[in-house]
């Protein structure tokens, strides 16, 4: 075996050519937009665009002294701590319920739990529009049966709810295949061992499964706040359209807004750098927790 | 034990309803009749207008709205999320081929830019790269809609991964039998690496279909709307005007590959999952 690193191939110029067209659409399609969305948010265009000037961060000084970005701010990681937490619980639960080989009907329901991970996020947002629409919904008519007043579009909690809600339907397939895979890969013989020593199981899961399956579960955070933050435009536009006054206006929503409709483009393009920046960390410390992960395993 | 699996069975029975629940009442309310739903009698059977819904639904699309036929969405969707799964499956292997089988000047930087590309969500350049495709004149077009997706850090880092233990000796081989390095890779490397190809490829498919910003910013013309962008608009157009049983007929329809993939394919999709996370 010759080293790891040892070329195969010696030619020159192939091996440009080969990575040149991804390289040229990164360029063009990620990283001069990414540069110019940079530019703009330390830049002032003047309105005839004649004259440029650098602005520092003034951009970024009057977002945070805006009150409703601060508030979208707030809200999307009120909305990120709530899918992620709701998620990866009910789908540890779900793990844990088809972890056990012999539950009848098992590969059925695992079936059937994976499935909605296919859909799109504004399908998803679709079907359950259909349940909670203000004047024809089933389950707002059977909301309305019990005393409850539901109308999303002009309570805000509710339409926070139903955003929510849907979103953890979304995503709980991904967080259940991936606790399952874990749990699965809890060796047998720990448990037992456990067990032998008179644990109950309660505290077998806590004190030997749950250590075991953490390394996952971290991952299952970082990747779960980044569906969160980028991912749930979907929803958001197809059931509230960031409204009622805001109450669903999250970052990602907010910039396309700020920049499509209300034509404000230094503050979406400083939006846009501050989502960058969100996305560099999540990156990092997705990268950080997979290694981890192999490394445990 | 016994006790702790009928508690088991419940759990993912109350799970299983989680999720079909909303698929059941919308497959009823895709049987029954718009006005009837529009008053508020939406039943949990099904009703009479399956035909008529799904029929107009598949020719004709939403009567109310200006949205196309959902068989048109269908083959917006089906296109785009083929040609985006193939194009980042072509990229990523080729890019990966060059970094690993060949040594030339600055390939880890280039190798990084791609790499980059991961943590630069659309949210974060989205005006900008309007701005590009207006200038390179592609809104509205196909080659809108597919082209700008053909970059893959993940296939790329993946395709590394599982080229760096590719057996080299297979390689040298055919080079020293005069195969050239295009025809190493098609005759050669391809082949071996295939389930990773198809695992990949499944994963991407499924989020070139479920895409919604980037249709959203690109197409204007109805002719180009994708199923998701197309059911939203169909469904969210002034309140009690929506033809709720043909908007449920659609949104059913659009359904169907999805859970093909998830029916047919599951092994697959699983494994790509696995395979992203731990690269």
């Amino acid at each position: 075996m010759g080293k790891t690193y040892q070329p195969i191939f010696r030619n020159k110029f192939l091996p440009y050519l080969l990575i040149l067209p991804q390289l040229a659409l990164a360029i063009a399609f990620f990283l001069w937009p990414a540069a110019v969305a940079l530019y703009q948010s330390v830049t002032r265009t003047d309105p005839f665009g004649l004259k440029t000037s650098f602005v520092g961060l003034a951009h970024f000084k009057s977002l945070f002294l805006d009150s409703r970005y601060l508030k979208s701010l707030q809200l999307s990681f009120i909305y990120a701590i709530i899918i992620t937490v709701t998620s990866i619980g009910l789908g540890l639960l779900f793990a844990i319920a088809a972890n056990d080989k012999k539950v009848p009907a098992g590969r059925f329901f695992r079936t059937i739990l994976i499935w909605p991970y296919a859909l799109a996020p504004s399908i998803a947002a679709v079907l359950w529009l259909f349940l909670f629409q203000p004047s024809i919904g089933l389950i707002t008519k059977w909301l309305k049966m019990l005393g409850v007043n539901w109308n999303y579009t002009i309570n805000s909690s509710q339409a926070l709810a139903l955003v929510s809600l849907v979103a953890v339907w979304q995503r709980l397939p991904y967080n259940f295949i991936f606790l399952l895979a874990a749990l699965q890969g809890v060796p047998v013989e720990v448990i037992e061992a456990a067990r032998l020593d008179g644990a109950s199981a309660r505290r077998i899961f806590w004190a030997v499964v749950f250590p075991l399956i953490s390394p996952v579960t971290f991952f299952l955070c970082v990747v779960n706040m980044g569906y969160a933050f980028f991912d749930t435009f979907g929803i958001v536009d197809a059931l509230t359209k960031g409204g009622p006054a805001g109450a669903t206006e999250f970052l990602c929503y907010k910039v396309y807004r700020d920049g499509f409709v209300n034509l404000r483009l230094s503050i979406s393009a400083a939006q846009s750098v501050i989502l960058i920046i969100l996305g560099i960390i999540l990156t990092i410390a997705q990268f950080r927790f997979g290694e981890k992960r192999v490394h445990y395993e | 034990m016994v006790k702790s699996r009928i508690l088991h069975f419940w759990i993912l029975a109350f799970g299983g309803l989680l999720v079909f629940f909303p698929v059941y009442v919308a497959l009823m309310g895709s049987t029954q009749d718009s006005i009837n739903i529009g008053r508020g009698q939406m039943n949990l059977i099904p009703g009479n207008k399956a035909a008529s819904n799904y029929l107009q639904a598949w020719y004709f699309g939403s009567t109310v709205v200006g949205t196309p036929p959902v068989y048109v969405m269908m083959c917006n969707s089906l296109l785009v999320a083929l040609g985006i799964a193939l194009g980042k499956i072509i990229m990523a292997l080729l890019t990966s081929y060059a970094v690993t089988f060949f040594r030339f000047p600055l390939q880890n930087f280039f190798f990084w830019l791609i790499f980059v590309t991961l943590m630069l969500p659309l949210e974060g350049r989205i005006i900008p790269t309007y701005k590009v495709m207006a200038d390179f004149r592609l809104l509205n077009t196909y080659a809108g809609l597919i082209i700008p997706h053909w970059v893959s850090a993940t296939g790329t880092l993946l395709f590394r991964q599982v080229l760096r233990s590719f057996p080299k000796e297979l390689l040298d081989a055919a080079r020293v039998d005069g195969a050239s390095p295009i025809r190493c890779l098609t005759a050669i490397v391809l082949p071996n690496i295939k389930p990773n190809v198809v695992a990949l490829f499944i994963i991407l498919f499924l989020a070139g279909w479920n895409q919604y910003l980037w249709p959203l910013l690109m197409v204007t013309s109805p002719s180009k709307y994708t199923l998701t962008i197309g059911i939203v608009k169909m469904a969210a157009s002034g309140e009690a005007l929506v033809d709720w049983g043909v908007v449920m007929a659609a949104t059913c329809i659009a359904m169907v590959v999805p859970l093909l993939v998830v029916i047919g394919l599951q092994r697959w999709l699983l494994m790509g999952l696995g395979a992203m996370s731990s690269r």
